[in-house]
């Protein structure tokens, strides 16, 4: 390498200036919408005007963590289904974003079940993050819970509201260094899964860690998501949500949006500040600030996805 | 040889000495686990040796064999994982969870 500055993390932070709560998409041809969870909580947004509520997305609830930077992380998974339950207007779906669990065992996994089971929407999807298939196994413990819409695979999709879903796996493998893989298989499917679809009709992706590089030296991102985008480059409008990252990063690149949510467990350094990417502690004041939930809305004609983050303060 | 490979000898000596002071000389077979990483990053043990690796960071890590040889489940903080080694090789494994935390057991 010729530059003394490390690019990637050069790229992090450029990245990172796009981040920032309560950030709003619209992603083609629609209108900029500003909304706030709050005021549509008091019937001030016309539901026409905003569009459907389409799902929900939560991510990072690492139930079975019990360190100092929260050591009631289900306390506050169970604050963050109380903000979804207090929607006027409930989506259909609960899309989680990954590490369900701390470290994989039978007991988190049904702590977390135990406490999921109080959200108000029962369609509720779910793909591991590394944390889910730390197990022995290898992913045992996820895929005998939630591996039957992909036959135990990690990927699978399904339409709501004319929208097409993309669950992803890149959890189980990784290249040399650390990105994430998705692998030859789940690249085939996704190439046949596409095939014939029109190009017109909204896509959402979802997968733990990011499926763009975020920080190389950390292991944010998936070394071969390029070749996903290249199937996914021609539809309009391609949400992509992941978690693992414990923050809001997000990025626009033509007609796909990326975007990473806020963790219901603990906060995690920005990319790069410390010795690696663990729990980061801040005062109890502010812990509330950086966790949180996001809802997405829906409008067609055109295509309009309006993401929304909300925080537990 | 010119002086900066020189300072950098003499510097490299000087952490391993200051390494030995701080920690207890560990086992040859024994593998710390903090500040996301490996230490030592490269062992060699002969063949028959039990590998200890113990858990002192913060995060939970796992020990997994990139040929499948040996997984270990999570390993919280104070948590360990054994593994004997009956074959001669070199065996690359990570953690994971942090997956750029790689680091090799050379069995003679």
């Amino acid at each position: 390498m010729t530059n003394n500055e490390n690019p990637s993390r050069r790229a992090a932070l450029k990245c990172m200036a796009y981040g920032g709560a309560g950030t709003l998409f619209t992603l083609s041809g629609g209108v900029l919408m500003a909304t706030d969870l709050a005021q549509a909580a008091t019937k001030k947004m016309h539901h026409a005007h905003v569009g459907t509520p389409l799902f929900v997305q939560i991510s990072d609830t690492h139930i079975g963590f019990n360190k100092d930077a929260n050591p009631d992380v289900a306390g506050t998974l169970k604050q963050s289904i109380a903000l979804i339950n207090a929607m006027l207007q409930k989506p259909s779906l609960i899309l989680h974003t990954g590490d369900i669990t701390q470290l994989s065992k039978p007991e988190q996994f049904e702590a977390a079940a135990q406490i999921l089971s109080g959200l108000n929407v029962t369609d509720v999807h779910y793909v591991p993050g590394e944390h889910d298939v730390s197990d022995a196994g290898g992913g045992k413990e996820f895929m005998d819970r939630f591996g039957k819409p992909s036959n135990n695979k990690g990927y699978y999709s399904f339409d709501s509201e004319g929208v097409h879903f993309i669950a992803l796996i890149n959890v189980l493998d990784f290249k040399p260094g650390g990105l994430g893989i998705l692998g030859a298989d789940q690249l085939a499917w996704l190439k046949d899964d596409l095939a014939g679809r029109s190009s017109s009709q909204p896509i959402v992706v979802f997968a733990h860690m990011p499926l763009w590089t975020i920080y190389e030296p950390w292991g944010w991102g998936t070394g071969d998501a390029d070749q996903a985008f290249d199937m996914l480059r021609r539809f309009g409008s391609v949400t992509v949500l992941n978690g693992h990252i414990h923050q809001i990063v997000s990025k626009v690149e033509g007609n796909i949006t990326f975007q990473t949510a806020r963790a219901t467990c603990f906060p995690q350094p920005k990319a790069g500040d410390g010795p690696g990417p663990g729990p980061l502690k801040v005062d109890a004041a502010v812990l509330p600030t950086m966790l949180g939930i996001r809802s997405i809305t829906y409008k067609p004609h055109p295509a309009t996805m309006t993401i929304k983050d909300t925080s537990l303060a | 040889m010119n002086s900066k490979l020189l300072t950098g000898v003499l510097f490299a000596g000087a952490l391993g000495f200051g390494a030995s002071q701080a920690m207890p000389t560990p086992a040859p077979g024994d593998v710390s686990i903090k500040d996301f990483s490996f230490g030592p990053a490269a062992i060699t043990v002969p063949v028959g040796t039990t590998v200890n690796w113990h858990n002192n960071d913060g995060e939970p890590h796992t020990v997994v064999s990139a040929d499948g040889l040996f997984r270990s489940a999570a390993l919280d903080t104070g948590e360990s994982f054994s593994f004997k080694f009956t074959t001669a090789g070199t065996f690359k494994y990570v953690c994971t969870i942090h997956p750029r935390m790689v680091a090799t057991v050379t069995v003679k």
